[in-house]
């Protein structure tokens, strides 16, 4: 952490800035307050990411024309692999940042979270949308999915259909949550006025159904029963799940915050982040208060110690929930933007491993099947994120969606 | 109003009820599933199995399951498979230890096992299905497929226990593959192709009343005894004189996960025919008793959007009266400047 000190030479300088322009806002200029940050679209960034959906739609033509197995590892002991595990379970963990915000400035009323509210959503937008589209190209028999929806088909008892009608709904409300944006963009007032009047029952509903379905996330393993490994089964899993996730996604926000402010040489709103990270390693504390007590409840701990690669993924994780709490726990510590970062990078890593050891490493069905994700399913994956970040990067640039840039910071 | 503390103090006090209430027994419990009256099912006798797999073919021809093509040492065979597939739904394991001279012996033994469907009374595969694809008979009891509504998410395979529903992950438009007792065959008056060509009766045909008092007769018997061995069907007419086998004190599937309609007999512990060791309590009740205690019907969930919706109203609306509890004031009125859009 020595590259921080110039930091902490002059810490409060972005802080106070930030705290003392707000009671000044004149009310007629409000809406001005996030512009598009403008620039160029295509660059060699860009173009790369976009190489890489094109090198994702290849693999998914091979995938639709030939099945599942032509391009995926996938097999009876280990059903569900990449796709689902991480593109589903972890890439809409790391998208809860956008209801998480949502329910600090709206709910809660901080409306100094609000500068936070857009980036929030409109990557839990594409995260969901991301998430949305790897399901699709997972099922075998993708053209019939309407039949989750369909009253003659859903099967209420089933977590798997809560969860997907869950997170269907979800998306298309953060749709409705992020149109302010696009009519702002384009000037219509009276559509956006008309919206912004039923604005609440959108941002209410926002937070509800995340709540239900990354705790149902968690849910889908408890009917596996003996097959995952009581260090993670648990009846517990839903509130494990709900707790890390809030954690995860706010390190999204801080991560992406701190990318997007490097990267479109911009103010990096330190105060803000810092306050989102604390908050989110503070799950990531309950999570692992919650754990562990579990673990000790049930009489497994001692699994935990056993000389396996289970135990040894166990403790890791834990790790990587623990030292983001310790790296930012001061005030004086979240004056250093590398610390928020770090700690943001520790938390989000720790969500990922826990999720990926529960449904894959954890998940055992009997031997004789092993998993290893196949190339064409990283190309999916990756090309999947590549399309999440080319239509981030995208929509910054031509939306109101980060802060205007203080004038005073541009001087600095 | 309600106000923050209230909204938060309730939020909190709503998890921690569905985590006592999800962590103690009883509370708001599904009901066990019972055994359907005219359960159908099967008796595997594995003392009585000679090895001949006769019953794998004939699941293949009954069933229209394609060959398959199986690689061992010393070459290749067509349609020995060695487990479950998406094109095979009835397999016969071996259990072989040492010289593998002595029949149904843990040293130096061998013995044989069937794997396939089990008909669980509280299947997890029916409980997991978001479509309605996997269903119950809820007269013989039978784990019914509908390929018609599946989606292909593959939770049934991922969530059985015993590992039997299998995907068909090398064909553009996919199926799942399991055991359905052949219930096409019972129109015509027939019953399970595995039980019907069984030569020896080590796979019996019947209701589920009339195999468990079968098991009950053969495990009375005094080993080495003469006793008459039905075949094929219970109650059919067709038998034969053999001798009384040991067995193990395990009727596999009696117990397992609420019990099922499958009832396998062995002369060796399961655990060497590799057969998962499982709970009692079905793992649909657990997970189902977990999801009832979270949403109880659904009322939990109202009352958190109610609360959200509230709060949400009174921050966001414009035309609200100013805020003072417990917010800056900068904050509250850039809020409703912003007439509270994201």
């Amino acid at each position: 952490m020595s590259t921080a000190a110039p930091h902490g030479a002059h810490p409060a300088h972005p802080v106070r800035e930030v705290g003392h322009e707000l009671p000044h806002v004149p009310a007629g200029a409000a809406h001005e307050e996030a512009a598009p940050v403008g620039g160029r679209i295509w660059n060699r960034f860009t173009a790369g990411l976009a190489a890489l959906v094109l090198v994702m739609c290849a693999v998914l033509a091979m995938r639709f024309i030939r099945g599942i197995g032509a391009v995926t590892n996938l097999n009876d002991g280990y059903p569900w692999g990449l796709w689902i595990a991480y593109d589903v379970v972890v890439g809409s963990a790391l998208a809860a940042g956008g209801f998480t915000v949502a329910f600090l400035t709206y709910i809660l009323n901080r409306g100094e979270y609000h500068p936070a509210v857009r980036p929030a959503l409109l990557a839990a937008l594409f995260g969901y949308v991301q998430a949305g589209m790897s399901v699709f190209f997972d099922i075998g028999r993708y053209w019939e999915f309407w039949h989750m929806f369909w009253p003659r088909y859903v099967q209420v008892n089933s977590v798997l259909f809560e969860v997907s009608l869950c997170i269907t709904t979800y998306t298309l409300v953060l749709f409705v949550e992020f149109t302010p944006v696009i009519l702002e963009r384009f000037g219509w007032e009276r559509p956006r006025q008309k919206i912004n009047r039923v604005l609440f029952f959108f941002v209410a509903v926002g937070v509800l159904l995340p709540t239900m379905h990354q705790s149902s996330l968690g849910s889908l393993l408890v009917i596996f029963g003996p097959q995952v490994h009581p260090l993670y089964q648990t009846q517990l899993l839903p509130l494990l799940f709900l707790t890390s996730c809030i954690g995860m996604g706010l390190a999204a926000v801080v991560f992406e915050g701190t990318v997007s402010a490097l990267a479109f040489k911009r103010h990096l709103e330190q105060e803000l982040l810092g306050k989102l990270i604390r908050i989110g390693t503070t799950l990531g504390l309950a999570f692992l208060v919650l754990r562990i007590g579990d673990c000790a409840r049930r009489g497994v701990l001692g699994l935990a110690f056993q000389p396996t690669a289970l135990s040894l993924l166990f403790w890791i994780e834990n790790v990587l929930f623990l030292v983001p709490a310790l790296l930012v726990a001061t005030e004086r510590a979240r004056r250093h933007p590398q610390r928020l970062f770090v700690a943001a990078c520790l938390l989000a890593v720790g969500g990922l491993l826990y999720r990926r050891s529960a449904y894959l490493v954890a998940y055992e069905t009997g031997a004789g099947f092993r998993y290893f994700p196949s190339m064409g399913e990283l190309a999916v994956s990756v090309g999947l994120v590549a399309f999440e970040i080319l239509a981030i990067t995208i929509a910054i640039r031509l939306l109101p969606v980060l802060p205007k840039e203080p004038e005073a910071a541009e001087s600095a | 109003m309600l106000s923050r503390r209230d909204f938060l103090s309730g939020a909190a006090g709503g998890v921690a009820a569905a985590a006592v209430a999800t962590t103690t027994t009883d509370a708001g419990a599904r009901e066990a599933k019972p055994m359907p009256d005219h359960a159908l099912g099967l008796l595997f006798d594995g003392t009585l199995c000679i090895g001949c797999r006769a019953c794998v073919a004939a699941c293949k021809e009954a069933n229209g399951m394609p060959p398959e093509r199986t690689m061992l040492e010393g070459g290749d065979y067509w349609d020995a498979p060695l487990d479950l597939s998406g094109k095979t739904l009835n397999v016969i394991k071996c259990y072989r230890d040492g010289a593998g001279t002595r029949k149904d012996e843990v040293n130096d033994g061998f013995a044989f096992t069937k794997t396939s469907c089990m008909h669980c009374v509280d299947p997890s595969c029916v409980s997991v299905c978001p479509v309605s694809a996997m269903t119950k008979d809820p007269v013989t009891g039978i784990v019914k497929y509908s390929l018609e509504a599946c989606i292909g998410c593959r939770y049934c395979v991922a969530a059985c226990p015993f590992g039997v529903p299998r995907f068909t992950y090398d064909e553009a438009f996919p199926r799942i593959n399991k055991c359905q007792l052949c219930e096409q065959r019972h129109a015509d008056g027939g019953y399970s192709a595995c039980a019907e060509v069984c030569p020896t009766g080590a796979t019996l045909y019947g209701r589920v009343k009339d195999l468990q008092q079968e098991v009950a007769r053969r495990k009375a018997l005094t080993p080495g005894a003469k006793t008459t061995y039905p075949r094929g069907r219970l109650g059919n007419g067709d038998s034969y004189q053999g001798v009384a086998k040991r067995y193990v004190d395990h009727v596999y599937g009696e117990k397992e996960i609420g019990g099922t309609q499958v009832l396998h007999l062995s002369g060796v512990p399961f655990e060497l025919l590799n057969k998962p060791k499982l709970p009692l309590d079905a793992p649909a009740r657990v997970a189902e008793t977990l999801q009832g205690a979270i949403y109880h019907a659904l009322m939990a969930p109202i009352g958190f959007l109610g609360a959200l919706l509230a709060l949400a109203y009174r921050h966001m609306r414009p035309a609200d009266p100013p805020l003072e509890r417990g917010v800056e004031p900068g904050a509250s009125v850039k809020a409703r400047e912003k007439g509270g859009e994201p």
